[in-house]
């Protein structure tokens, strides 16, 4: 395949808006610390534009444009072929664009403070929830693309094992299909209707049930490029194997499956879900911790290996001869770690009865930073060093700052979220722009402000390491020589593979079955229940 | 299909301690009834000074004849009313709030009592409080600029007799 064959403008695009933006709700972020740490003038609406901004671009726009981006280049690399329909792929990304401008819009003009959160019947300008609606639109010419491509693959190649990127990356878009549909049909069916006048009054339970059906599994969308990196990338730059190719897939099977119908772990403490269901949704939750702590397993099973390969002895000799002025290593390594401390407090709050004391407390943002902005960003960071030369046919303009800047994001975000920790077990509150209660209580919390504000300048800085040399790679005048996209190697090859580890049908049959289960009665209840309808406010 | 021995074990470690965390979850909620507040009951938020609980007159902390105590309160932009309620240290009570405008969460901290409030459903909190002295009720989730302007205090007092 020749390099105009390959979609690097089409995936450079999608990254490029993902990395601006990102660049952006950095320094939201960097002055939301800094207006809770009461360093600068206390302004509410500010705070709480700003966290709405800092959300949707980091949760919605920054995820969807790099993994859309990212399914592209890996789909195209391992298949070896062009991508189907480039057409269908360039109408999605503009779509996408067109929907960002239309929420970036409303918040800017102050018509979108409504968080991230589509909670009415706080109820925010038309522009934001159709700016919204075509952003996922867009992305559904993505999953289309990346069902259709290993489709015509396999007809071509009856019999052959779908390689494991391919076969991820099918997944990750059947997932994301999936999931959608909880707001598409709030987002359609409630708040357009709502925000534009075609409806007076909206059902707030229905509301809340369809966004935590997308909720959590939407997660483990974003998630899933940086375990796509663990398995198919880092080996490969350690010098080593993949452990194994077959538990892969049962992992990211497992995601899959257990990771649609539980939602509900965000509807704990609301009142419309009876506690059954809470329990059934705390059971899935418990589950994806075995894919999580299988792939644990693998990855540093493999990083040992590489270890080893590269003259490492001992019991923990093999942890120094690994490449540690490698991107991507580095980000593995930290990453690993910030995923067990963040999985550690997800544990927690996925427990259905302790949850309670730590709920919308500080402890919440700390657990995800950790896990979204620790793991899976870094993993996002390793991903693009790793592919911006590849795409732009420039060398990396500098590996030394790409480690260091990792390093810098990693201590950055400890410093930010280990107070956060503590001040959400002493009860201080998520999402607030001041802290006007009793002082017996307010003090102990102000203790660990600066800590706050050193970890959100810290970050800030990392960010704009991350851009600078991103943005040299694209101008820098050294041509990179290796422009083809290479993932690691199983140790045992496989020639052959049962039919449910090479394809989704059985699966989306069982996760019908399962969201019926799950989410069935739950919905229904609000359509045979004498529900009471509440009336849109503005904020 | 190829799993490596090492991999295999590890696999059984996994699935003995999710297992066990499952076991304690369901064990716990089955035998000490511990459940996160869950109360379908739906109320028409437009009305509520029209009902009888959250009228204004009936808001706040009552003894039942059975020694518990039930409180009714109502989550509005920005405060909950009443705004100093006191309840007795190591006795049932029960929590009912309601809102008639946006969605509210409450918590105190230091105990389990956290709800999310939602127009057009009773939230209801059941709780034995273990310490006294006066503790803020704050709103934990956004409900508009004022929210974090939005909050009560209660009083735990020492029990009497």
């Amino acid at each position: 395949m020749t390099e105009r064959e390959k979609p690097n403008g089409l995936a450079l695009s999608h990254m490029w808006v993902a990395m601006i933006t990102f660049l952006v709700a950095a320094f939201l972020g960097l002055y939301q610390v800094l207006e809770r740490a009461e360093y600068i003038p206390a302004w509410a609406e500010g705070y709480y534009t700003s966290v709405t901004a800092h959300g949707v671009i980091m949760a919605y726009v920054l995820t969807t444009f790099f993994i859309v981006g990212f399914g592209y280049y890996c789909a195209s690399s391992s298949l070896k072929r062009p991508i189907w329909s480039p057409g269908l792929a360039w109408g999605g990304f503009l779509m996408m664009l067109v929907g960002v401008l239309l929420v970036v819009y409303a918040i800017v003009t102050g018509q979108g403070t409504v968080l991230y959160t589509f909670y009415p019947p706080l109820t925010a300008h038309w522009t934001f929830y159709v700016g919204a609606a075509l952003l996922v639109v867009g992305s559904i010419a993505w999953i289309i693309i990346m069902i259709v491509m290993p489709i015509r693959w396999k007809r071509e190649n009856p019999g052959q094992p779908l390689p494991l990127i391919m076969f991820t990356t099918t997944a990750n878009a059947l997932l994301w299909g999936w999931t959608l549909v909880g707001v598409a049909l709030e987002v359609v069916f409630q708040l357009i209707p709502l925000s534009v006048g075609w409806i007076d009054s909206v059902d707030v339970g229905l509301a809340k049930t369809l966004f935590a059906w997308t909720l959590h599994p939407i997660v483990y969308f974003w998630l899933i490029p940086a375990y796509q990196a663990f398995y198919m990338l880092v080996p490969r730059v350690a010098g080593g194997r993949l452990f194994s190719d077959e538990m892969a897939r049962v992992a990211f099977i497992m995601l899959l499956v257990f990771s649609l119908p539980i939602g509900m772990h965000h509807l704990y403490v609301d009142p419309f879900q009876a506690a059954g269901w809470k329990l059934f949704h705390a059971f899935g939750t418990f589950m994806v911790a075995v894919p999580t702590l299988i792939t644990g397993f693998t990855v540093l099973a493999g990083l040992e290996l590489a270890g080893r390969l590269r003259g490492g002895k001992g019991l923990f000799g093999w942890i120094r001869t690994l490449p540690w002025d490698e991107p991507m290593l580095v980000a593995t390594a930290l990453a690993l770690l910030m995923l067990t401390a963040g999985g550690f407090g997800g544990m927690i709050n996925a427990s259905y009865g302790m949850n309670t004391m730590v709920h919308n407390t500080m402890w919440v943002p700390a657990h995800f930073h950790l896990i979204f902005a620790g793991t899976t960003i870094i993993m996002y960071f390793a991903i693009a060093y790793h592919l911006w030369p590849k795409m732009t046919g420039r060398e990396l303009f500098s590996k030394s700052l790409a480690v260091k800047q990792l390093w810098v994001w990693f201590i950055g975000m400890l410093i930010l979220t280990i107070p956060w920790h503590y001040v959400g077990l002493l009860g201080m509150p998520r999402r607030t722009a001041l802290m006007p209660y009793d002082p017996v209580y307010v003090d102990p919390w102000k203790s660990t402000l600066f800590a706050m504000a050193i970890g959100g300048v810290v970050l800030a800085v990392s960010a704009v390491m991350l851009i600078y040399n991103l943005v040299m790679t694209q101008v820098n005048r050294a041509r990179e020589a290796d422009r083809e996209l290479k993932f690691a190697e199983p140790i045992h090859p496989v020639l052959s593979l049962p039919a449910p580890l090479n394809g989704f049908t059985l699966w989306n049959s069982i996760i019908l079955i399962y969201m019926i289960a799950g989410w069935g009665y739950p919905i229904a209840q609000f359509f045979v229940m004498n529900t009471q309808n509440a009336l849109p406010w503005g904020w | 299909m190829h799993i490596d021995p090492l991999e295999r074990t590890w696999v059984v470690v996994v699935g003995l301690l999710t297992a066990m965390m499952l076991g304690v979850i369901f064990y716990t909620a089955w035998s000490g009834d511990i459940h996160p507040p869950s109360n379908v009951e739906v109320i028409d938020s437009t009305r509520l000074h029209l009902t009888e609980e959250f009228a204004e007159d009936n808001l706040g902390a009552r003894t039942q004849p059975d020694g518990s105590v039930r409180v009714a309160m109502v989550a509005t932009r920005y405060g909950f009313y009443p705004q100093h309620i006191e309840v007795p240290v190591d006795t049932p009570i029960t929590f009912r709030f309601a809102t008639p405008d946006s969605l509210h969460g409450l918590h105190i901290p230091g105990t389990n009592v956290d709800t999310m409030v939602i127009p057009g459903f009773v939230s209801e909190v059941n709780t034995v409080l273990q310490n006294t002295g006066t503790f803020p009720m704050y709103c934990n989730e956004y409900c508009g600029l004022g929210h974090h302007d939005m909050w009560s205090r209660v009083t735990i007092t020492p029990k009497q007799g």
